[in-house]
Formats: structure tokens, C-alpha cells, sequence
């Protein structure tokens, strides 16, 4: 094996193995290696179960960001959910987000649904109206307690 | 004669349950070729093998210029170690190397000539020992003698002091056989170097060494030149240059 | 009888200790020469050469499969639930998380980690090893540094090719042969997959690399250890090499999960 022709396809393996990582984080893992094409909001939530960090954030059906993380906040002891949400979107202060689910067994996802305010939500500010998950457990006892009263 | 280069002191060494040097002593000295011979399995390969430092005595000591070889300094040990060339049985050439590369090894790896300088010794050493125009074949596209004359020029490329044989001659034609040692011979009195060579040519090595050793089960029977040798009365060394069994 | 007993349990004690003491030794002299000057950047190009672009082609084609594969038995399986849209996300986590790093390494193992154990055991009989400690150039140094630097380099990135490929495979059964929507299956890919999910895949990679590696080169550099000699000892370290290769990239597996969940 001729020494050049070695290193030519090592070389060719190693960039083909590059590529294949780097597609891998920029499309499926949504690494955005520019920052700026999102704002930053959040909101606090009693309930978040399911929500997972790079989940959809919808409006109308169409994504407009995604949840960049999840916490909890230690002081109200409640969910806070952070959202990047695509800079083009303005969304106004009155907004409700709410948790839903897609598919019976599917991923949780967040839904906004518009509001009418002229005031916009600024980056950094938090959204004040928020749905947590639909609890089906608790839906269930409710609806057994209730027949047995 | 002056004092011995490298002198066994009653060395002893087992494998396991297997016992195979029972107090060897064995003086060699500076500039000579000494010849080491005895039955095979009788640890002759051993024995050369604690020179290199691949193996270690259980007891006893290997005195290098007098100073016990454990009780040097780890500087003093690798520079004394780096005088040596080892040549192996089976010569041991690397399979994945060329010629150029088995050759090139042991100057690549350990001294910082640079690159021409280490092709220019490379080459000259090919040249001398007949393998000009194969330094890109590899090992397995050789012939036996071929590869002997490579180890041959693998060991000698680092200019030792002290070059030890481990059968040489091993598997070639009476004429090769006698071209190795010729060039043995050559390139002792060329470069002056010690050579011990652990064969089971007899009489062929008679011819070119200035000592010889017999080594049977474990010790020394004999040590000294061959006129002392063909003196000799033993029943034991008389028998086994002539081949018969004792 | 009983003290016979004992004895021979306390033998295989020792031994398992000093083969594990030896292992070690063996993997930090390694990769403390990685960090020896000069650098053995020629080696760790033919290793390269020999670990990664050398197996491109069959770890394209076993990724394609499996990803292929997957595709079918998902989506039968989430069709009980309804949830056949779900295809891509149940393929690239799978994928991604899982089968890339395992099947990659497994795969590496038996095409280049056999040979690795059979080439070093085939030095160590015909006496090369000892060759190259008579000139004073260190086997280990030698021998596995370049090796396992190549392999740390060479799983990860095959590890990308297989989920790239599998991926592509889930696509061609789910999508193109089962008749899921392609945007639903790409949608659903990229929106399961999280960084932290690719990443720890790469972790697993780079584990097994040093794993596989480390037990492939020990098993043919101490060939002569074995009661069987010559010939029979690199086919004896070889089996050994790959069995337990497997073996430990599936220990290693859980506990990287296990820590990574």
C-alpha cells in the first residue's frame, strides 16, 4: 500500500466521520451554532411530567421554538420551563402556554395559544398564563370519588 | 589475557519444576569470537538471553567489566545494553515492515540522526552484505538465507560492541552456512566487535572462533581454544564432536 | 479434600488477580506513552487506515440493515398502539442510544480486533517482541499505543456512520417501503433525539475503543502465557480476545447507561 494513498483515505475516512457527527448534532440533537436565531422566555408551571428538554413549542400547530430546559424553582416549588422561541415570532404578554400530549402515548409538547395584548413579551421576560399537564391519574380518582359520594 | 567483559558467575535459572542452568561459569572477553555449543534444549539460547536482559538469573551473578549487571545504575545498564545486538533464531524480522524499515528500526527508534543519515547506513550496510535493490520487498517475499542476512544487517546497523548469535547458520546449506560465518568473520575483524555465537556447527565454527564452550545439562564442561579442545581428553566433548551419544 | 478444594479456589483467585494486575499494567503503560515524545503519527495512520477506513464499508451496510430492521419491528409493534407516526423517534433513539455504539464496536472487533490479537500473538511467538525489547524500543510503546490511539479515533466516527446509515435504513422500511409520511419520520427523528442523547452514545464509542482495544492487544501480547503454544496459543488468544472483547462492551454498556440515565 502506497504511503500516500494511506493517508489520502484515512483522511477521506476521518472527514466522512466528521460529517456524519456533525449532522448528527446540528439536524437531529438542534445544536445551533448561531445562538442569536432565538429569544429566550420562560414560565412556571405546576406540573410538567413528560416534558422533556428539546420538546416542540407549537402555536397553531406550527413549531416556533423549542423547551430548552427544564428545572424546578425552589422558591415557588414549581416547574420553570425555559423556551427559545424562533426570532421571528412575536408573541404577546397575554399568551397561555399549556402541556400537551401528541398521540396517546406520545411526546409531550407545548402549545401557545395567541393572545390579544398590544404589550409583546420581551427576551428574558416569563409567560404569566400557563396549563400544566393533563393529569389522567388524578382525572380518573376525581371521577371515581365523585361516584362513590 | 585481560580481564573478562562479561563473566557468569555460578548463574542459575528455572522454569517452573524445569531446571535449566544449574551454575554456569563463563568468562568472554573483549574482541574475540567465542562459540557456545552443546545439545539442543540444553539452554544455550538461555544463556545468551541473560546477556540482553530478556530474562533473569534466579541466582548468581553476570559481572559486566567486574560490576555485578543488577547493581548498575538504570543509566549505566541501558548504555551497557545498547551495545549489544541480539540475533535472533528465527531471525524475528517484523512481517508488516520492508526491508528498509526492519533495517532502518533500531536507528529510527533510538538515535537521533537524522533521516539521511540514517538511509546513508542503512544503505551502506545492504550494500556490504548483498541485499542492495530489496529494501521495499517484505520478509515473507524472502528466502531463508536472505532473511538471515537481513537480521545479519539489522543487528549489525547499530555498530555494537558485542553481537550475540542465536544459531545463525539454523536451516541453510552447507554453502550459506559457510558464507554466514565467513561474513561473521568479516565483520568481526572490520569492526572489532565481540561475537558469541551459540551453534551447532561442528567442526565449521572451529574455523572462526578463538574459543569455544560446551554447555551440557546445565553447566559448563568445557571452556577454552580449540588446540585445549582437541587436547582434550574428555570422553564427553570427544564424543560429542563426533556426534555420538553420551 | 476439602483443603484440596480450598487451594484450588485460592489458585484461581490469584491467577484472575494477576491476569487483572497485568491488564492494567499493560493499558496505563499505553496510554502513558501516548503522552512520550516523539509522537508515533506515521503508526497511528496505518492503524487508522486499518480500524476505521477499512471497516467503513461493512459497518455502512450492517448499520443499513439494522436500521432497516428496526424500521419493520417498529413499526409493527407501534401499530398495535396507534402509534405508528412515532416510527422515527422509536428508530433514532434506539439507534442513537444503543445499537450504534454496540453494533459498531462489535463489529470493529471481529473485523480488525481478531486481527490485532492474532498479529501481536504472531509476533510474540516468532520471537518480535523480544526483538524489539533487544532494542530497547518498548513492545508496549510499540505495539499498542498506536492502536489504541487509532481506535479512539476510528469508533466514534464510525459509530456516526452506523446511526447515519441506520437512520437511513428506518427511512427506506418505515417511509418509502411501509408508506409513513417522510416528513413525519424525519420530524419525529430530529425532534426525540436530544444532544445529550448523541453524546452519550459518543461516550460509549470512546469507551469501547479503550475496552476492545486493551483486551485485544493484551490477549496476543501475552500469548506465550497460555498452555497451549505456537500456533494453537494465537488462535487460543484470538477466541479469547474477541469473546471477551464482546463480553465487556456489553458490561461496559450497562454501566455507562446506568450512569448516563
Amino acid at each position: 500500500m502506497n504511503r500516500r494513498k494511506t493517508e489520502f483515505y484515512v483522511g477521506l475516512f476521518v472527514i466522512i466521520g466528521v460529517l456524519c457527527t456533525l449532522y448528527l448534532f446540528v439536524t437531529l440533537g438542534s445544536v445551533n451554532f448561531s445562538r442569536d436565531k432565538y429569544y429566550p422566555v420562560h414560565g412556571f408551571f405546576t406540573s410538567v411530567s413528560g416534558l422533556k428538554t428539546g420538546a416542540r413549542v407549537e402555536m397553531a400547530g406550527v413549531k416556533i421554538g423549542i423547551v430548552s430546559n427544564v428545572s424546578i424553582d425552589k422558591k415557588q416549588l414549581l416547574a420553570k420551563v425555559e423556551f427559545s422561541i424562533n426570532k421571528d415570532i412575536e408573541l404577546s404578554e397575554d399568551i397561555i402556554a399549556s402541556v400537551k400530549t401528541s398521540g396517546i402515548i406520545g411526546q409531550k409538547y407545548i402549545d401557545i395559544l395567541p393572545g390579544g395584548s398590544d404589550i409583546m413579551l420581551e427576551s428574558g421576560e416569563a409567560i404569566y398564563n400557563t396549563e400544566s399537564s393533563l393529569d389522567i391519574e388524578s382525572i380518573v380518582r376525581k371521577f371515581i370519588f365523585n361516584n362513590d359520594q | 589475557m585481560t580481564n573478562p567483559f562479561i563473566q557468569f558467575t555460578d548463574i542459575k535459572k528455572s522454569f517452573g519444576t524445569n531446571s535449566v542452568l544449574k551454575g554456569v561459569n563463563l568468562s568472554l572477553y573483549r574482541g574475540e569470537i567465542i562459540a557456545i555449543i552443546g545439545k539442543s534444549g540444553t539452554g544455550k539460547s538461555v544463556l545468551l538471553k541473560h546477556i540482553i536482559g530478556l530474562i533473569e538469573q534466579d541466582s548468581g551473578k553476570l559481572l559486566i567489566n567486574g560490576t555485578p549487571l543488577k547493581q548498575l545504575s538504570f543509566k549505566d545498564k541501558r548504555n551497557f545494553q545498547k551495545t549489544l545486538s541480539y540475533m535472533f533464531q528465527d531471525n524475528a524480522l517484523f512481517d508488516f515492515m520492508n526491508i528498509y524499515d526492519n533495517i532502518s528500526l533500531p536507528l529510527v527508534e533510538n538515535s537521533n540522526f537524522p533521516k539521511d543519515q540514517i538511509e546513508k547506513r542503512v544503505f551502506t550496510q545492504m550494500k556490504q552484505l548483498g541485499l542492495t535493490g530489496i529494501e521495499n520487498k517484505f520478509p515473507a517475499q524472502l528466502s531463508g538465507g536472505m532473511k538471515k542476512r537481513v537480521a545479519l544487517a539489522r543487528a549489525l546497523v547499530t555498530d555494537p560492541q558485542i553481537v550475540l548469535f542465536d544459531e545463525p547458520t539454523a536451516g541453510l546449506d552447507p554453502v550459506r552456512k559457510k558464507n554466514v560465518h565467513l561474513m561473521i568473520q568479516e565483520y568481526q575483524e572490520k569492526f572489532g566487535f565481540t561475537a558469541v555465537i551459540v551453534t551447532h556447527d561442528i567442526p565449521e565454527i572451529f574455523n572462526i572462533s578463538q574459543r569455544i564452550a560446551l554447555l551440557d545439562e546445565g553447566i559448563i564442561r568445557f571452556e577454552g581454544s580449540k588446540e585445549e579442545l582437541f587436547n582434550s581428553q574428555s570422553k564427553i566433548l570427544n564424543s560429542f564432536i563426533k556426534g555420538e551419544n553420551f | 479434600m476439602l483443603v484440596e478444594i480450598i487451594e484450588n479456589f485460592g489458585a484461581k483467585i490469584i491467577k484472575i488477580i494477576e491476569s487483572v494486575g497485568r491488564i492494567m499494567i499493560f493499558f496505563l503503560t499505553g496510554t502513558a506513552n501516548i503522552f512520550v515524545l516523539p509522537f508515533q503519527f506515521a503508526k497511528i495512520i496505518d492503524h487508522t487506515w486499518f480500524i476505521g477506513t477499512k471497516s467503513m464499508f461493512v459497518i455502512a451496510l450492517t448499520g443499513f440493515f439494522t436500521g432497516m430492521v428496526l424500521g419493520l419491528q417498529g413499526y409493527y409493534s407501534l401499530l398495535k398502539y396507534g402509534s405508528e407516526a412515532a416510527l422515527g423517534s422509536a428508530v433514532a433513539m434506539t439507534l442513537i442510544r444503543e445499537l450504534g455504539p454496540v453494533f459498531t464496536a462489535i463489529m470493529i472487533t471481529a473485523r480488525a480486533g481478531s486481527a490485532m490479537a492474532a498479529e501481536i500473538g504472531v509476533m510474540r511467538i516468532s520471537e518480535q517482541i523480544d526483538a524489539l525489547k533487544t532494542m530497547h524500543i518498548s513492545p508496549v510503546r510499540f505495539l499498542f499505543t498506536p492502536r489504541i490511539i487509532a481506535s479512539i479515533i476510528s469508533f466514534p466516527l464510525l459509530t456516526a456512520l452506523f446511526n447515519i446509515f441506520g437512520l437511513l435504513g428506518g427511512f427506506v422500511s418505515g417511509s418509502l417501503m411501509l408508506g409513513i409520511n417522510k416528513y413525519v419520520y424525519m420530524d419525529t427523528v430530529i425532534s426525540s433525539v436530544s444532544v445529550n442523547d448523541i453524546t452519550g452514545g459518543f461516550y460509549k464509542a470512546s469507551v469501547f475503543a479503550v475496552v476492545v482495544t486493551t483486551i485485544c492487544c493484551y490477549q496476543g501480547f501475552y500469548t506465550h502465557l497460555f498452555k497451549e503454544f505456537g500456533a494453537r496459543g494465537v488462535s487460543l488468544s484470538t477466541t479469547n480476545a474477541v469473546v471477551q472483547s464482546c463480553i465487556f462492551i456489553f458490561i461496559s454498556d450497562y454501566i455507562i447507561t446506568f450512569f448516563l440515565v
